[in-house]
């Protein structure tokens, strides 16, 4: 059937099959390298192989949870939408979360996900304790930091090409509400931008919204948005009685909101109308539900088609600390320059790097997205060459078009990665559309 | 969380089945949770206990072995709230069923004798108790017998009509009869079939709205809605015509 990831391009016929146990991995497997595919929430090809995609949905069985220590044991299909369900009522939340909760447990360890607290806590993966993993031969191996360590370090951020999750423990966070102490602080360029970063590392999240289509001197012009776990003693009166606050809005039924907003550039404008609302939250303290402050995009359902049948594509890259500042003025003039404002354009903050292959290191991270066209993936490639330029990377979870040359420029342990593969006998068993492109 | 009384699912390791109890299981009732080979279904308990902080039960229930009924319900931990039956068999390809009269059997009985009769046995206990939900999942297949699956489609069409003389029986009786009728869902039961996706919802989409039936005392589902709009023009075909067409 056709399959495409998140952003709808690329397009594929996929031999796509729902497993419903191990022993129907194992067959799969005979059919040659296969590639597991969780909620589809990577935006490329990453969960897409032609011949032999399997789909996690049915692993979706939550195994174990401990209540003094937060730690859940579950299958690799479980959505962190549902984690979050089950478990903010009594008091956990994810430690590391992406910009969606409809991704799979699989899925995040996978591509070893950050979350706007990457600069203190890291990637997902430093709260995994274990994962079970079936390798090419059907064998499934328990992986963690003391048992078959090396599986365990490639695996996170492994993007499916080391095997199979099954199963994983994973260490959720206590907190005390479900709602986030947000505050919001105007940047009026790129150097306010970064300053505010520079200035805010001790909050546990921070994310900026750029606006991209801000010229000249106001290039880099953003929205720094900072955000704690509210603890009770925190909450307004009109909150105690409900801490954890209502479950998620229900599919489809939240109206377009502040991010919303940015996703029409025709209109007023990200800036201008998130600054209305400044003024009038300026009042005091703002007290944010989790669900939009962390997914302010999946109240709106299926907005990955507002760009069409043509679908889009992101760009992702992260940028190291001292060069972050030149590259980052460099893509955002391009991009600007191109007349080609992204929809929807971030910038973090990241920490200290961790994993074998995982994306993030210390620096900065712009991510931008564009409706497909031969002008905007030209546009992607000059993109790639200002990255090159100033010794950045990118992110696998978001690719869909890069070339194995850029990215084995861009990154030696690409070349180690696929060394490994081969090595350990990975890459008869798992493969997919990315892999096969970006020579991994 | 609501909380709330016991639901019964027979048949419950179904795609929906299973997907009813979860959907039940998180406004807080308790689960039980009846099917052949119960102790299998021990991670789906697990997985719902943790899920929803709701206790859940597992039952050995074979819709076929009528005489067990009445035991088998006289052995449960209470007598339920709700009861749903999701059993179903829709069997091999209906034309080896024509020349199968065994496996033709098989699919008569699991799709009307079996569910009827359990649900008879748990109407009169909610009857002499004067409250109770009963949920029966039936199917469009009902709504008109055609070439290509009446022998299935016959017996849902009993099932249905059991139904609702139950409902009619019972109105009055503080007991309500919830008749389910989904069109195409993607289950265990249509793996492989290439079901038009405009036409066809999914097992946990499905569970939503025939809870939300059963809250509001809703007699009739068909899901999606739709098939409530395809099956009035269907069983409206004179059947000079329906006769020749193959749909
Ligand atoms: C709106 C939006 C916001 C996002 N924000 C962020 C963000 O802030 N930070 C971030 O890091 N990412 C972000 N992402 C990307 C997303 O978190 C990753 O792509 C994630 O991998 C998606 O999980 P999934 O279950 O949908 O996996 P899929 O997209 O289905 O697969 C992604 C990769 O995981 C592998 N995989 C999936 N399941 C398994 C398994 N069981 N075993 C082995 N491999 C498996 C696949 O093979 C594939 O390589 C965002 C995506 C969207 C759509
Ligand atoms: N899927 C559709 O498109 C669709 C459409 C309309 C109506 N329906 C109806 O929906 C209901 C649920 O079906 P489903 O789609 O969820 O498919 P399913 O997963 O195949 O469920 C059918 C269930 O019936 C059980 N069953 C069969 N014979 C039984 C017996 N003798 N005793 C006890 N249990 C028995 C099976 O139990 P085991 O697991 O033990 O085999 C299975 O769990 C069925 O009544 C079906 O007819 C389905």
């Amino acid at each position: 059937m056709k399959l495409a990831g998140w952003g709808r391009y690329p397009v594929a016929d996929c031999r796509l099959r729902a497993p419903r146990d191990a022993d129907a991995i194992t067959a799969a497997l005979a059919d040659g390298p296969l590639i597991a595919r969780g909620a589809g929430r990577a935006y490329g090809d990453s969960a897409m192989s032609a011949a032999n995609t399997l789909e996690m949905r049915h692993f979706n069985r939550m195994l174990a949870f401990d209540p003094d220590t937060g730690r859940l044991e579950a299958e690799a299909g479980v959505l962190l939408a549902d984690i979050i369900a089950s478990f903010l009522p009594r008091g956990w939340f994810p430690a590391v979360t992406p910009g969606t909760k409809f991704v799979s447990l699989g899925g995040m360890i996978a591509a070893d996900v950050h979350g706007k607290n990457h600069h203190r806590d890291g990637t997902f993966g430093n709260f995994v304790d274990w994962i079970d993993v079936m390798g090419a031969e059907g064998q499934v191996r328990r992986c963690s930091r003391g048992e078959n360590p090396d599986l365990f370090a490639w695996t996170l951020g492994g993007m499916g090409l080391t095997g199979v999750i099954l199963r994983a423990a994973i260490r959720l966070r206590p907190v005390e509400s479900g709602w986030i102490r947000q505050e919001t602080r105007p940047a009026p360029d790129l150097d306010a931008a970064m300053a505010a970063f520079e200035a805010t590392g001790d909050r546990t999240y921070s994310v900026a919204w750029l606006d991209c289509l801000a010229r000249g001197r106001a290039l880099g012009r953003s929205l720094l948005m900072l955000g704690e776990h509210a603890l009770r003693a925190d909450l307004p009166a009109t909150l105690w009685r409900d801490p954890f606050g209502p479950p998620a809005t229900p599919r489809g039924r939240v109206p377009l909101d502040l991010p919303g907003i940015t996703l029409n550039r025709y209109s007023v404008g990200l800036f201008n109308a998130v600054h209305y609302r400044l003024g009038a939250r300026r009042a005091g303290p703002v007290f944010e539900h989790w669900d939009r402050f962390f997914y302010p995009l999946d109240g709106i359902l299926g907005w990955n088609r507002i760009y069409g049948r043509r679908g889009f594509v992101q760009f992702q890259c992260a940028l190291p600390e001292p060069q972050a500042h030149r590259g980052l003025e460099a893509l955002l003039r391009t991009v600007s320059d191109a007349g080609q404002g992204s929809f929807l354009a971030v910038l973090k903050k990241f920490g200290a790097e961790t994993g074998r292959f995982s994306f993030p290191m210390p620096g900065y991270t712009l991510s931008l997205d564009f409706p497909v066209s031969t002008r905007t993936l030209r546009l992607m490639d000059q993109l790639d060459q200002i990255t090159l330029d100033h010794g950045g990377r990118f992110y696998l979870a978001k690719d869909a078009r890069m070339s194995a040359a850029t990215l084995h420029a861009s990154d030696d342990r690409a070349d180690a990665f696929a060394r490994m593969r081969r090595q350990a006998g990975h890459a008869g068993g798992f493969a997919s559309m990315q892999s096969e492109r970006l020579g991994l | 969380m609501s909380g709330g009384g016991a639901v019964l699912v027979l048949g419950g390791r179904s795609d929906i089945g299973l997907a009813v109890a979860h959907a039940f299981a998180a406004r807080g009732h308790p689960v039980q949770l009846a099917a052949r080979d119960p102790a299998s279904l021990d991670p789906e308990k697990r997985d719902i206990e943790l899920r929803h902080r709701v206790s859940v039960t597992l039952h050995e229930f074979d819709a076929l072995a009528v005489e067990t009924h009445e035991g088998f319900v006289g052995a449960l931990p209470e007598i339920p709230a709700i009861a749903v039956c999701a059993v179903g068999l829709l069997g091999d390809d209906q034309a080896d069923l024509e020349h199968d009269p065994a496996a033709a059997r098989a699919v008569m009985r699991t799709n009307y004798e079996g569910p009827a009769n359990v649900l008879g046995i748990l109407a009169n206990r909610f009857e002499a108790r004067g409250s109770g939900t009963l949920i029966g999942i039936s199917s469009v297949a009902g709504d008109r017998g055609r070439a290509t699956n009446y022998i299935y489609g016959s017996a849902k069409a009993g099932f249905t009509a059991y139904l609702s003389g139950l409902r009619n029986r019972l109105a009055g009786k503080g007991v309500h009869v919830l008749t389910v009728l989904p069109g195409f869902v993607a289950t265990k039961m249509t793996e492989g079939k290439d079901l038009s996706p405009r036409l066809t919802t999914d097992p946990v989409t499905l569970a939503e709205a025939v809870v939300r039936a059963s809250d509001s005392g809703r007699n009739i589902l068909y899901y999606k809605r739709i098939w409530a709009l395809v099956m009035l023009v269907i069983r409206n075909i004179p059947e000079a015509v329906f006769k020749r067409t193959r749909i």
